[in-house]
């Protein structure tokens, strides 16, 4: 079996268990939407200016949704021994935590398709200005999110302290990211026209995407195999 | 041998200390613009430089660890990044303190500072993995991956700050601009308490790394004793 193949079964099998469950997309989504329910307590949600932080509220409702999501990525092979009888399979590592990484990647798009469709509601905001620079933008960062989300899965699966130190340990690494997304995201948002200096964005997010892609295959192995 | 190596670069420390304490407060004068306390980047640039190279010197010994699985070269990366962190904090501090007397604000979400609390924030998360595992070998192994994702991003995280925002001041050392920034003896100056400051953090670092040698020790024995009970 290729390695796409055995992605696509890893990400087919966890997004069938999702489906027949909802237990990660219907609490991401939910924490999500109170965190921007939250925040129109913060900011007056009809102030011209609430454009200038736009793109950071939903990063950052994003980012937190995520995380609820990535905790159960590997904590659900953890009984019955679920996680051992796939390490023992033909599965190679770095297939495993790219097709959780895909599984991931396709439920969070699904909580942020959801949540900007709330937050366009709530804030009064146009998100379809320009949709397919959006959409590229959600998938670069959202990409980037999956993928460190599922290696530091994988990392911590079997700590005690695993939904403690899942956060504290992919917040800080996934600054930059978060910076280029927020960024970008705020401007397509806005009410300015996109300036060509602006596309550095999109490109700090093809980076960090391909970094972290090229270094959790090089790892995987020895993050999940003893 | 190593203890003497420790006490001899401790000595070593104290005694370039008095010198390069001595040039800092009474042979230089004070800096036409800032008055006084400019002497507190005879601290804080040398503590930055440290850090920063403490982070990527336990980056390659976590590479050394994976490539021999040799323990030593874990405990080592441990040590070092322990020594990088109190580093890179006393280089966010001081440009704290520095930054409150000479901009009126305690900080600024300058891409420097920011990049260094970024990566200090990096390396916490790194010694709070180690102590969240208690197996040698998984910790070993778990944190020197960490090591290498936290490395990797710190020059990411370094550039992309740098286009968000950027209003700290430029380089000033004559190893970045060729000289006429800065006095010459000032200049000097910065590099000569550079070598007092890493020779504390070696020894820091030997210290450190004795004392993970003996609690691997200890771990190994109650180990044993568990197996044979």
């Amino acid at each position: 079996m290729n390695s796409f193949r055995q992605i696509w079964t890893v990400a087919a099998k966890d997004l069938a268990i999702e489906v027949r469950t909802k237990e990660s997309i219907n609490a991401a989504g939910a924490f999500s939407i109170a965190i921007l329910l939250i925040f129109s307590f913060a900011f007056d949600p009809f102030s011209d200016s609430m454009h200038e932080f736009a793109g950071g509220l939903l990063w950052i409702a994003f980012a937190f949704a995520g995380a609820l999501i990535f905790n159960r990525g590997f904590a659900r092979e953890l009984p019955n021994e679920c996680l051992d009888a796939l390490l023992s399979s033909p599965l190679s590592a770095s297939s495993l935590v790219l097709g959780k990484a895909l599984a991931n990647f396709v439920m969070l798009i699904a909580v942020e398709l959801i949540s900007l469709f709330v937050f366009g509601i709530f804030y009064n905001i146009n998100w379809v200005k320009h949709p397919w620079a959006l959409a590229g933008t959600l998938a670069l960062a959202t990409w980037g999110i999956a993928v460190l989300g599922s290696v530091f899965g994988a990392m911590t699966v079997n700590l005690r302290l695993r939904e403690l130190m899942l956060p504290v340990i992919i917040y800080p690494l996934l600054i930059p990211l978060l910076i280029g997304a927020i960024e970008f995201t705020t401007i397509l948002l806005g009410v300015e026209p996109i300036a060509s200096s602006d596309w550095l964005w999109p490109k700090l997010l093809l980076l960090y995407d391909v970094v972290f892609t090229a270094v959790s295959i090089l790892l995987s192995d020895t993050i999940l195999v003893n | 041998m190593r203890e003497k190596l420790t006490y001899g670069l401790a000595l070593g420390a104290a005694a370039m200390f008095t010198y390069t304490l001595y040039r800092i407060l009474l042979m230089l004068p004070d800096e036409l613009m800032q008055g006084a306390i400019y002497r507190i980047m005879f601290f804080h640039i040398p503590a930055g430089i440290i850090g920063m190279i403490g982070f990527f010197v336990s980056m390659t010994m976590s590479v050394w660890y994976l490539s021999s699985k040799d323990l030593k070269f874990d405990s080592m990366a441990a040590s070092v990044v322990e020594v990088a962190v109190l580093f890179a904090c006393i280089n966010i501090v001081t440009g704290s303190i520095w930054a409150r007397i000479i901009w009126g604000v305690w900080w600024t979400w300058d891409y420097r500072l920011t990049s260094q609390l970024v990566c200090v924030l990096i390396f916490f998360g790194y010694l709070a993995l180690r102590r969240a595992i208690d197996e040698p070998t998984q910790r070993a192994r778990l944190s020197a991956a960490l090591n290498i994702f936290g490395c990797v991003d710190v020059v990411i995280v370094w550039k992309s700050i740098e286009w968000f925002r950027n209003n700290h001041p430029g380089p000033v050392l004559s190893i970045r601009t060729g000289g006429g920034q800065m006095d010459p003896r000032m200049d000097h100056t910065v590099y000569l308490n550079l070598i007092p400051l890493l020779l504390t953090g070696i020894a820091l670092v030997l210290v450190r790394t004795r004392q993970e040698a003996t609690a691997r020790e200890i771990d190994s024995l109650r180990r044993l004793a568990h197996a044979a009970a």
